[in-house]
């Protein structure tokens, strides 16, 4: 523990409001100098709502910061940077085709007497903060061309050189094999003891407890605790982060219905996945669980055409069909709900209307045209049985919050009359109330018969709803284990290639 | 549910506003000097604007897309070119025609095979297409322009129906056209979902592979379709017919709200930036201002067009 505590950023009954959503309510945070400060929560807890905020690309609608004690108000990411934060998951000053020595100095390139670039001072001055960071990188490398876990070690050399008082890591394990942890590890210890501030946020809670020195709980934008490291344990902490009896939220009426409907064999792709085998039945919800990286969204995107793959058979009731593009899939009931809505689900610039048909329209149409009453129909019909908070059909999607376009995107497939839905982390980044009504409607649907191949990362939500899971460790299928016997530990052995 | 609310909230508020423009200058220029709306002189601007405006329908699909076509005007010259000869040769006009607009339709299609399957960006295969089919044009003509059309056909241009001139109605028929496939059509409605986020409309399972082939091949034909006018109105095919029209359309196409990056736009806000652009350039000859002070009044009015519409927005 560093002797003198001295608080470098104190931020004071945070709250931060979106339309029909509070993200943050009243949240305390305090970093000290040297001080490794986790941040747990689900979610949608309010974490990167904290961060955006300390960073300046969102402004709070109460509450205030300190820095040194003095009241700030961080307007935007070039004042977060002069107040010396800096955050790694999102360097905005960073140029992907510049060489790493570069990127050190962009915006303040030294010149020689000649006014010219002073590439020698450059690459020195580089290079002498590799080494003193033990980071084996060539600072006349492009930074395009180094491996994440490089990418991801220059980028904290960057806030080290520059001499950052506070820096945030957001899930900075992500895309990191355990060595290149180890790496990380070792460097987020060397900028504490140079009394750098940092900010430490995962999902991986045994991450926390291996690095951080204090943690900050986070439930539904409150701040449940915050509390020394080594006054608490897993389980203490994963309770106060869920802090409601878990078998509640995901009671879900469960179908037994013995019918195949979507049957996978042998999918491979070298290098992603292989040999993935699983059937899903009527009424079932299949979950398929994995580590970050771990293929799970990979072989979905297979399945459902979005990606090639090399060898393998897929079966719509017993039938083998070629799934080469998603249109294929789409006409054979199956549809795909991504996790990142906005880049992969909606066309944001487009009315409520236009997505929720989008997937539908060779059905609602007649020679080419639409039949507009059909199309108005499916709209309302949607809106009034999801309850999509939307002024009108014709409101542009990107003005929902995260919820109702996840609605949006469920009543695309709904109108479509699909029986297999592929979901994506499909509770990922939407509050808690959105989330119980997600799992209503996973439960109408699998009523109806529908299947749910489901992704998540999150294990309780998945052991909460699903009847089956299959467990898959870097492309391998490690087991897959039903409702009467999961379980959390034996889970997350397999998912981190324990057999 | 009224048809009239199947609408794009914002381009209708930006259709209205630039409405509002065309009929206020209009209306001043018809205050100003008592011969802008002489029958005369209208009739002549739509006669002579038909072409840009008709380019201009097909430019507006390939835009909201999220794609740009630079090869509007080769295109048109070449089926220009193409119509003249055939006619010449002592084809008949209507197979000489068909044979034409057949001819558009196969390089927008060609362009758009390209741009989806080898993944090449529009700009980049219809600044080639640009270049190709006008040295195709020349190639088949020696450079020269191709006389000696039908008078039948020459009289198009001149033709009224309903006092309105022929190429106009040309013009109107494309518009109906166009309007009908924005509105109440799947390829319409997959068009705008592709402009606003292709790999959103690639995984709702819309055919992009179709959408992009028929989108290029529309604007290939609305090009055919303005060079046939331009042949009829020159009394011949013009090899070099319609070059600089590709920024002209684009310009008319911006102005009329639909936005370069896809996904927001409409045929109605095209057809008003086409005659506004008309009208300022006619309006000013009228009055005797220096023409390229009206083409910086033109350039500047985009600007505040785009601008103004970047502020509503963000409001």
């Amino acid at each position: 523990m560093v002797s003198a505590r001295k608080e470098i950023i104190r931020m004071e009954r945070i709250s931060k409001q979106f339309p029909g959503v509070t993200a943050l309510d009243g949240v305390d945070f305090q970093i000290y100098k040297g001080q490794i400060h986790g941040i747990v929560g689900e979610n949608g807890a309010g974490k990167s709502t904290l961060i955006k905020i300390l960073t300046g690309a969102l402004q709070p609608n109460s509450g205030n910061i300190f820095v040194d004690g003095k009241k700030v108000i961080i307007s935007n990411p070039i004042i977060a940077q002069n107040l010396q934060i800096g955050a790694v998951y999102q360097d905005l000053t960073v140029a992907k085709d510049l060489t790493v020595a570069e990127n050190f100095f962009l915006g303040q390139i030294p010149k020689n007497r000649f006014g010219f670039i002073d590439w020698k001072k450059m690459v020195q001055k580089t290079a002498a903060v590799l080494r003193e960071l033990n980071i084996e990188v060539d600072p006349n490398m492009i930074l395009e061309k180094l491996t994440a876990a490089q990418k991801e070690m220059v980028l904290i050399a960057k806030q080290y050189f520059k001499q950052y008082r506070v820096v945030i890591f957001d899930e900075p394990t992500a895309l990191l094999t355990s060595k290149d942890t180890e790496e990380l590890f070792r460097i987020i210890k060397k900028l504490k003891k140079e009394g750098v501030g940092i900010i430490y946020i995962s999902h991986r809670i045994e991450e926390v407890f291996e690095i951080c020195d204090t943690v900050t709980v986070l439930r539904d934008g409150k701040r449940i605790t915050c509390i020394p490291i080594n006054e608490t344990d897993i389980d203490g902490l994963i309770s106060r982060m869920v802090g409601r009896n878990i078998d509640d939220m995901y009671s879900i009426t469960h179908q037994h219905l013995n019918k195949e409907v979507l049957r996978v064999e042998n999918l491979s792709k070298t290098g992603v996945f292989k040999n993935i085998n699983f059937t899903v039945n009527h009424g079932e919800i299949f979950g398929l669980f994995g580590l970050v990286n771990s293929g799970t969204t990979k072989i979905a995107r297979a399945i459902y055409g979005a990606d090639r793959f090399d060898q393998g058979s897929i079966y719509v009731d017993s039938k083998n069909i070629r799934i080469t593009s998603p249109s294929i899939a789409v006409a054979n009931g199956i549809g795909f709900l991504p996790e990142d809505k906005k880049t992969e689900g909606l066309a944001v610039k487009l009315s409520v209307r236009h997505n929720v048909n989008l997937s539908s329209y060779s059905n609602i149409s007649r020679m080419g045209f639409v039949n507009g009453k059909l199309e108005n129909q499916n709209t309302r019909q949607q809106i009034k049985s999801l309850r999509i908070r939307t002024p009108s059909a014709e409101q542009i999607v990107i003005n929902l919050s995260g919820g109702n376009q996840q609605k949006v995107v469920l009543a695309k497939w709904l109108v479509n009359q699909c029986k297999i839905f592929i979901f994506e982390e499909p509770t990922a980044g939407i509050d808690v109330g959105a989330k119980e009504e997600i799992y209503k409607i996973l439960e109408l649907l699998i009523k109806k018969g529908s299947a749910i191949v489901m992704i998540s990362s999150y294990l309780p939500e998945l052991m909460g709803i699903a009847d089956r899971i299959t467990v898959v460790y870097e492309g391998t299928q490690m087991g897959t284990l039903s409702r009467n016997e999961f379980d959390e530990k034996r889970l997350l052995q397999l998912a981190s290639g324990v057999i | 549910m009224i048809r009239g609310k199947i609408k794009k909230k914002a381009t209708r508020f930006h259709e209205m506003n630039i409405f509002l423009v065309l009929i206020v200058l209009i209306i001043s220029l018809a205050l100003i000097n008592n011969r802008f709306l002489s029958f005369g002189n209208i009739t002549n601007l739509l006669r002579s604007t038909s072409m840009i405006g008709v380019v201009a329908i097909g430019m507006t699909f390939v835009i909201i897309s999220g794609g740009i076509d630079l090869s509007v005007g080769s295109v048109l010259a070449l089926s220009s070119v193409i119509a003249a000869k055939l006619m010449v040769s002592g084809t008949s006009i209507f197979l000489s025609i068909i044979i034409s607009l057949a001819s558009g339709i196969l390089a927008g299609l060609l362009m758009g095979i390209i741009i989806y399957e080898a993944r090449v960006p529009p700009f980049i295969v219809t600044l080639a297409g640009l270049s190709v089919f006008r040295g195709i044009a020349m190639l088949l003509t020696g450079a020269k322009k191709v006389v000696g059309l039908p008078e039948n056909f020459a009289n198009f241009a001149v033709i009224r129906v309903f006092g309105l001139p022929g190429m106009a109605i040309v013009w109107l028929l494309i518009i109906v056209i166009g309007v009908i496939m924005a509105r109440y059509t799947v390829f319409g409605r997959n068009i705008y979902a592709i402009g606003s986020n292709p790999e959103a409309a690639r995984l709702s399972g819309i055919n992009i592979r179709a959408s992009i082939y028929k989108v290029y091949a529309f604007c290939g034909f609305t090009s055919a379709v303005a060079g046939i006018l331009m042949a009829a109105r020159l009394c011949g095919g013009s090899p070099s017919a319609g070059s600089g029209y590709e920024l002209d359309a684009i310009a008319a196409v911006v102005l009329g709200g639909t936005s370069l990056t896809g996904g927001i736009g409409g045929v109605f806000g095209t057809f008003f930036g086409t005659m506004i652009i008309a009208t300022i350039s006619n309006g000013g000859n009228i009055m005797g201002v220096n023409p390229f002070v009206l083409e910086i009044v033109i350039g500047v009015l985009i600007v505040i067009a785009v601008v103004f519409d970047h502020l509503q927005k963000n409001k």
